[in-house]
């Protein structure tokens, strides 16, 4: 070790692996996993949330499966929380859906009212 | 490899190896990679929670779920339900206040967390990854001190912080450096004491099994400090885990070259090594630490002179707590009025405890200097889990008894002082109306007598005289004039014994007279009679006239 740089420069590679580990996330986006949700492709979907917040560098946002919620008949369902905000949930997400909900409502701000369910 | 979406965090440490933690672990990492989620949930071994009842624990986060009491035939189960279907499994949950430490996002941190000094990473980080330690601030106080401040400096922080020895006694750190550094002489050493004795204490073992590194990086600070460029960390030899872990630690400082020579590009050299200890009590003190380096039987050393002066191979020594030299790297990171913020005047910064007995939620935990024995005992430990409080012993063995009126007295050093107690080095066993006061005194005797080096005359045969009141007293078949030799004989061991061990039974001795003296009595049988010495000489000893 020859500076505080090269010290800098570990401490911001791993940090990010550390900020899910601790308590406070800007969103927390739940994802409906039961057996109705992974039939109708959740997986896909949570892979396709993840790939987008690691795409957008995104590192304070925690992406937690669920259980089934009873609304079978609108798996994959996606739900967004946001820090001081009342959760808003969104039915059929696919991976292209999700992509666009990340971008839009958890980075943008905006809900994507056309794919609201509830 | 993939950014993972979630972290099952296992604390490893000596308790939960020995039922069954690393079985656990490896079993969930087994699991996960047979429904190909090794990618997406990564398996970590972390440092201790704190709670010691809860069994092998895993937390998920960021769920900021804490499953409890798991053996590997459970983990199956829970890797489908809450990985594969995303259901939490109730029945291993723990109750909520399990584990404060573990932050979750549903609730603001609650207040268990808030400044923790010493234990902040532990649990969090991954003990055998020094990138870890890193990412959260690690070794930039050392770089930053090495590279910008000088040892005066460094020195001058940690005696305006206030920082206090964590072993027991209190003395003020930055003082005792100032002796060191003071003291003439080249080669100079920095030992860390993780002999860790006192039954009942078991905070270092967690720190070290925890975030060791922040251990190194308090060791180097304080060898910058004083002028010395090797530090020992001498470790009892039943801490295999700790052994473990401070020894890879100090592997991967070196491998960083954040131990070795010219740290950070400066002419500032500091290495560390480990010696093992043979689990000798005495050896806790530090001139019999000392001596037990340098490969002799573990005695205590004549003082004058000092450590300071002529410690390990007769050079200028500087022996720290492991909690104390933990406290430094935060300290130069916040400054000294920030350790000063939290605690009291003349106790700053926080107190690491491991609390146990007859409490629900026995354990580790780091508060505030300065907090009652009450709060700890309601709002950390979760109250009494049967009967009524009756007494907690401070501090290991040697420490001191206290009965409910000291309830709310603050912990910290000056104010205990105050009150005719001492603080000691951070157990805090409770104990309920069903342990007996000449039980408990024959107990912590009988521990003594069994840790008596030998070496004096006082404490080697007062020991055994002690041993054999309790023993009467326990069996409720004490002599006549027992209670008043028991005193006599504690307050002469206190004054001619040569270490503190032999100085230590007045601690237990006089507290327990001072809270349960009718209790004690009552251990007296009136109608026996003391057997007559064989010279009459003796008697007059025994008897104590």
């Amino acid at each position: 070790m020859k500076s505080l740089d090269e010290l800098r420069k570990i401490r911001d590679q791993v940090r990010k692996d550390l900020e899910l580990r601790g308590g406070q996330h800007r969103a927390k986006v739940v994802v409906c996993m039961g057996t109705c949700g992974i039939a109708a492709g959740a997986r896909e979907t949570m892979k396709a949330i993840l790939d987008t917040l690691e795409a957008e560098k995104v590192t304070d946002v925690a992406v937690v499966a669920a259980g089934c919620q009873g609304f079978c008949e609108q798996e994959p369902l996606v739900e967004i929380h946001l820090r001081d905000a009342a959760p808003v949930r969104y039915g059929h997400v696919d991976a292209e859906k999700a992509a666009r909900i990340v971008r839009e409502h958890i980075l943008g701000g905006h809900t994507v009212d056309e794919l609201v369910f509830g | 490899m993939a950014k993972p979406r979630a972290y099952i965090m296992v604390p490893v440490d000596a308790d939960t190896v020995i039922i069954g933690a690393r079985e656990v672990k490896s079993r969930f990492s087994a699991e996960l990679g047979r429904r190909g989620l090794a990618d997406e949930v990564r398996v970590l071994e972390v440092g201790s929670f704190g709670p010691t009842n809860a069994g092998v624990i895993a937390a998920v986060q960021p769920d900021g779920v804490v499953y409890g009491r798991l053996t590997p035939a459970d983990v199956p189960g829970i890797v489908e339900e809450h990985f594969v279907k995303g259901r939490i499994c109730g029945r291993y949950v723990l109750p909520r206040e399990y584990p404060p430490e573990v932050p979750s996002d549903d609730d603001a941190r609650r207040t268990q967390q808030v400044g923790r000094v010493v234990l902040d990473n532990c649990g969090r980080i991954d003990p055998e990854r020094i990138e870890e330690y890193i990412a959260g601030e690690g070794y930039f106080a050392l770089g930053r001190a090495v590279g910008e401040m000088t040892p005066a400096q460094v020195l001058d922080v940690v005696e305006k912080s206030g920082l206090r020895g964590r072993g027991g006694a209190g003395f003020p750190t930055g003082r005792k450096w100032r002796f060191c550094a003071s003291a003439p002489g080249d080669v100079k050493y920095v030992i860390c004491n993780a002999d860790e004795g006192e039954p009942g204490t078991f905070k270092d073992r967690l720190i070290m099994e925890g975030d060791p590194h922040k251990v190194l990086e308090g060791m180097a600070l304080c060898g910058y400090a004083i002028g010395a460029r090797m530090g020992y960390v001498y470790i009892r030899g039943e801490y295999k885990l700790s052994i473990e872990r401070m020894q890879k630690a100090i592997d991967q400082a070196r491998e960083y070259g954040l131990l070795g020579k010219g740290l950070f590009g400066s002419a500032f050299d500091f290495d560390v090594d480990i010696k093992i200890g043979a689990g000798a009590y005495v050896c806790g003190e530090e001139t019999a630490l000392i001596e037990s380096m340098e490969g002799k039987r573990g005695l205590p050393r004549l003082k004058p002179p000092f450590p300071a002066q002529c410690g390990y191979l007769c050079k200028p020594t500087n022996v720290n707590n492991v909690e104390t030299l933990a406290a430094v790297p935060a300290i130069l990171r916040h400054g000294a009025d920030w350790f000063r913020s939290m605690g009291t005047e003349g106790t700053p910064g926080t107190k690491v405890y491991t609390v146990l007995g007859h409490v629900n939620r026995p354990g580790l935990i780091e508060v505030q200097a300065g907090i009652t024995l009450r709060e700890i005992l309601n709002d950390y430990a979760g109250g009494m889990a049967s009967g009524t409080f009756k007494m907690a012993h401070l501090g290991g063995t040697a420490g001191e008894i206290l009965g409910a009126e000291m309830l709310d007295v603050p912990m910290d050093y000056d104010a205990m002082q105050k009150v005719g107690h001492v603080l000691g080095s951070g157990a805090i066993l409770i104990m309920n109306e069903s342990v007996g006061i000449n039980d408990y005194l024959d107990a912590c005797m009988r521990f003594f007598k069994h840790e008596s080096c030998g070496n004096c005359n006082p404490c080697r045969n007062g020991l055994h005289a002690l041993c054999g009141i309790t023993g009467r007293l326990k069996a409720k078949e004490g002599y006549p004039g027992d209670v008043a030799l028991m005193e006599e004989l504690v307050m002469s061991l206190k004054t001619v014994a040569f270490c503190p061990l032999g100085q230590s039974p007045a601690g237990p001795v006089m507290s327990a007279l001072r809270y349960f003296r009718a209790e004690v009595e009552a251990g007296v049988d009136p109608t026996r009679v003391r057997p007559k010495p064989a010279h009459s000489h003796l008697e007059k000893v025994e008897l104590g006239v």
